[in-house]
């Protein structure tokens, strides 16, 4: 059973639990043994079953249709957003949202990749695959914040970088490559919180960051599982193999090294209590622009490009392999 | 995307191949039923991989491994790009002791990497170090394609960085002759970090104003693309070179029912679309990259002669030493 089946009990039992409720209201008895007891017991089952979640379960929940997006955390953690639009090159992206916020006392850049909830929205979004003109708007608006010394938070959900013809005209790769190299050099601070799909170059392209933060249910790749497996196995049905061998899990890329914290999520994933999630993703980035803050420009990007270059494994002959001497704690809440 | 490379690789393998080693591909057959039957050394026909013009190795050799009747562009293995390219004997390797760990325990990466290794001769797919072309010295980087695809694993991106720190050192331009499918998926995310690590390696290279001349060739995609290949002060292609984001297989989903247009994902619709700077044949990148790299005008232009001098008043007048790059 995975997390999607597992979860059509769960709503079962959430049906049974709300109907014994309005049973009660309308009866006016006092029922509230019932529903502890059926919520202990729903709980009991989430914990049980999340403490087994298996690497496809975890793809299965950062693409899941009710996880919250970019705009759906908006106001539950900055105030005044005020969205700002286009690339001044071509167009305007509904893939990727930006504009300037009040986070925690401050002014921050938000910038994030947004995907759509119904098909109209969804096709508006282009289903969070963004477009050159996504990644061009995203490093007109950090570049803009940089020079004021705004600090920038990006939030990373896609599947990845379009792929269409249109999108190779205008030069996807250029506009990815771009912001890799530009956001290495930015005068703000930069902190990038994986809340969904971190799906390969596409996902890099807002996530080259002083501090990267993933949500515990969030994975973050080099390929869609299912491209993994069709490449390696020629069987894109073996997806859940390819998640496991990539380690595409938040607790495996912290393990790794390659990310910097995990953010713990409700029972029972993000979307059965986005407020809280949200709270926890806004202490996070508050927190880590507190002490990003603390350093000069030179310093912060020198610690930047000194982070950038530690990334990969590797050995030399005569000398140990790279690999840190203990991996980071997972910690005991996730 | 590297997922396109496979498919291709499994008749392409590590670009031409003039020995007895064609004979065993299958599309190569027509070239061992020739040997055998005119009973001629082995290895002295070469099919041509586009038009299957047979070839006379040597003139095929001769001519840089490009075919005499189509022009197709065959693939080259690091050491033969560097043979082609530098001034002869100027090329001395750096960091060639980098070796891939297998982070992940991915399956089956030892052995891909130990394959690698047989059929490069390096023991991992980015060949780095110090030369001079028509004179002009330059830190040099090459992607073997033989080796996995040329992807870009930890390895990869280590070296690439310290080809950077090695230009920006010895204040020399950085000189990247790119051939790969872009991340080495059995590194997982480490490799999907490179990505970051090279393109922050020339944004370093940039501050200190030191030049980066990129040379896309077949095949740059997905990953490569993406980050260090897209970021040169100049980007020349050989032409034909396949040059895109997305590998023709996801190409073609993405485009569902709609045409794709004439050269799609080829250099030549880069160039068109201003992606490239200029598509430069084969036989004239040493004397363009000279040229390239005499208007940054950061080394002294050396002569075939090794006289050392001031800067060339025109490109007519570096002369290139290299035995293939002149004219």
């Amino acid at each position: 059973m995975n997390i999607l089946e597992f979860e059509k009990l769960v709503a079962e039992l959430d049906d049974t639990i709300a109907k014994a409720r309005q049973a009660a209201a309308r009866e006016s008895r006092d029922a509230l043994a019932d529903f502890t007891e059926l919520e202990a017991e729903r709980d009991q089952l989430l914990r049980e079953f999340f403490e087994g979640l298996t690497p496809w379960d975890e793809v299965l929940l950062a693409r899941h249709a009710s996880r919250p997006y970019t705009l759906d955390y908006v106001p539950l953690i900055t105030e005044d957003f005020l969205e700002l639009h286009g690339d001044r090159l071509f167009g305007d992206d509904g893939a990727m949202v930006g504009g300037f916020a009040q986070m925690g006392g401050q002014s921050v850049l938000l910038v994030g990749q947004q995907k759509g909830r119904d098909l109209k929205e969804r096709q508006k979004r282009n289903f969070g695959y963004v477009r050159p003109e996504g990644y061009r708007k995203a490093l007109r608006l950090m570049q803009t914040a940089a020079k004021f010394r705004r600090p920038i938070v990006t939030f990373v959900d896609t599947p990845g970088a379009d792929p269409n013809v249109s999108s190779e005209e205008r030069g996807i790769s250029e506009s990815i490559a771009r912001n890799l190299r530009e956001m290495s050099l930015l005068a703000s601070p930069i902190v990038s919180v994986i809340i969904g799909e971190g799906g390969s170059g596409g996902a890099l392209g807002i996530a080259v960051a002083d501090r990267v933060i993933m949500l515990e249910h969030s994975i973050y790749s080099v390929i869609a599982p299912e491209g993994c497996a069709s490449i390696i196995w020629r069987d894109p049905t073996r997806g859940a193999d390819a998640a496991r061998a990539m380690r595409v899990t938040a607790k495996d890329a912290l393990a790794l090294g390659l990310i910097d914290e995990v953010i713990p999520e409700p029972l029972g994933g993000a979307h059965r209590d986005p407020e809280a999630t949200a709270a926890a993703i806004k202490e996070a980035v508050i927190r880590s622009i507190r002490d990003l803050s603390r350093l000069t420009v030179s310093r912060l990007r020198a610690q930047r490009y000194q982070k950038l270059r530690a990334l990969g494994r590797f050995a030399e002959e005569g000398l140990p392999d790279n690999a840190p001497p203990a991996a980071a704690a997972v910690p005991a809440s996730v | 995307m590297p997922d396109w490379f496979r498919r291709r690789s499994t008749h392409t393998d590590n670009g031409t191949s003039t020995s007895g080693a064609a004979a065993a591909a299958p599309d190569a057959t027509p070239v061992a039923l020739l040997d055998a039957a005119s009973a001629v050394p082995e290895g002295a026909f070469t099919k041509c991989q586009k038009c299957s013009a047979i070839l006379y190795t040597k003139d095929f050799e001769r001519d840089l491994k490009v075919c005499a009747k189509c022009g197709h562009h065959h693939r080259l293995s690091a050491g033969e790009r560097v043979e082609y390219t530098v001034d002869e004997g100027s090329f001395a390797e750096t960091n060639a002791d980098l070796i891939a760990v297998d982070p992940l325990a991915f399956p089956d990466y030892a052995e891909k990497l130990a394959k690698g290794r047989r059929s490069s001769g390096h023991l991992d797919s980015l060949l780095t170090g110090t030369a001079a072309v028509g004179g002009q010295p330059c830190v040099l980087a090459v992607a073997d394609f033989a080796f996995m695809g040329g992807s870009m694993g930890s390895v990869f991106g280590e070296k690439f960085a310290r080809a950077t720190d090695l230009a920006i050192e010895e204040k020399l331009p950085l000189v990247v002759f790119c051939a790969s499918g872009g991340a080495r998926m059995q590194e997982g995310l480490f490799s999907l970090m490179q990505m970051a690590k090279t393109s922050a390696a020339v944004a370093q290279l940039a501050e200190e104003k030191i030049p980066y001349v990129v040379v896309l060739t077949d095949p740059t995609t997905g990953g490569a693309l993406a980050s260090f290949a897209s970021l040169g002060d100049v980007i020349l292609s050989e032409p034909g070179a396949y040059v895109a984001f997305a590998g023709t297989r996801v190409a073609q989903q993405a485009a569902q029912n709609q045409k794709l247009p004439p050269n799609y994902q080829l250099a030549e619709f880069q160039e068109e679309h201003g992606m490239i700077d200029r598509i430069i044949p084969r036989r004239e990148l040493p004397v363009t990259l000279a040229r390239t790299l005499a208007f940054f005008g950061v080394g002294t232009v050396t002569t075939a002669e090794g006289s050392d001098r001031t800067l060339p008043q025109t490109p007519g007048e570096i002369v290139s030493s290299n035995r293939n790059g002149s004219q």
